[in-house]
């Protein structure tokens, strides 16, 4: 089965490296933009091939390292 | 006092701290390498600064889960003194021994300079040989120093007196939360610092102020000379 986590800043964190990034898409002429965040996406490719099995296996790797919880949420997209 | 030190592949500030605490103690500390699982017995664990794993995925977070990580927490448990400075620092909080987390510096550079630390807490192992509110020169050289923890979880850093040191005289390098430097666990037995005393502990250094700490917590040899 193949997975997709998205891990992103939670809300209210400081995200100087998206403030950059919008800051530079400001400066190339993108108008009306509000805020840019950045985050992280990992494609994961493992044996198991029942879902809730997978997402609980996945979910166990965001709290272990994937993500840091006290910063970061991260949501689990599983694909065949 | 016997001493460890953890060696990541990606730590670099390792000679620099083996070389002010066998200055100052007089002992060199035992090295251990990142795939030991097991420590010798010590009185003070330390965890050098470095780029352990390329800061791959954040800052000390592949380091954190390296096998020595599990003794290193129960060590910390029985009240083991363990320090972790600049990489140390961020492997203790992702490794979950220190609360919070050390972000990209707020302005995204790189910062190596001078600060200036004023001594929040002087009663611990560590701090013992400063004065409470003192301020001292200490060098900084990181990228992700920017202290962050929720709201929480800082109003209960301050009020168990964990702040071991605050940027001072406006000097905060990296836009950490309460001009944070170090902290303390609740127990005050581990402490995790961006700043580098051990890189000021003599004179041709340009100093001296990170002496005191190593003093502390090490012992200082008979005759030792500064």
């Amino acid at each position: 089965m193949k997975a997709k986590v998205i891990v992103t800043l939670k809300n209210g964190v400081l995200d100087p490296q998206g403030k950059a990034i919008k800051g530079s898409l400001d400066a190339l002429g993108f108008a009306g933009l509000n805020s840019v965040r950045q985050g992280k996406i990992f494609d994961i490719n493992l044996d198991e091939t029942d879902k809730e099995k997978a997402n609980a296996k996945i979910k166990d790797m965001c709290e272990k390292l994937l993500a840091n919880t006290v910063i970061e949420n991260y949501t689990i997209q599983l694909i065949e | 006092m016997k001493s460890a030190l953890i060696v990541f592949p990606g730590s670099n500030r390792d000679s620099d701290m083996i070389k002010a605490s066998t200055k100052i103690s007089g002992n060199a500390p035992t090295l251990v390498w990142h795939k030991e699982t097991t420590l010798p017995d010590v009185d003070v664990i330390i965890i050098p600064g470095g780029f352990s794993y390329g800061d791959y995925l954040r800052s000390g977070a592949i380091a954190a889960r390296s096998p020595i990580m599990e003794a290193v927490k129960l060590a910390a448990n029985k009240g083991t003194k363990v320090l972790g400075v600049c990489n140390g620092f961020q492997i203790l909080t992702e490794a979950g021994l220190l609360p919070g987390v050390l972000m990209r510096n707020k302005s995204l550079k790189f910062v190596c300079k001078s600060v200036k630390l004023e001594v929040t807490n002087a009663d611990s192992d560590f701090t013992s040989g400063y004065d409470e509110g003192q301020v001292i020169n200490c060098p900084v050289a990181h990228h992700d120093g920017n202290f962050f923890a929720d709201e929480k979880t800082l109003a209960e850093i301050e009020s168990n007196n964990q702040v071991a040191f605050r940027y001072a005289n406006d000097t905060n390098p990296n836009g950490s939360l309460n001009n944070i430097a170090g902290i303390f666990n609740k127990q005050k037995n581990v402490l995790g610092m961006m700043p580098h005393p051990e890189n000021l502990i003599e004179k041709a250094h340009g100093g001296t102020d990170g002496r005191a700490l190593f003093e502390a917590l090490l012992g200082k040899q008979l005759g030792a000379k500064s």
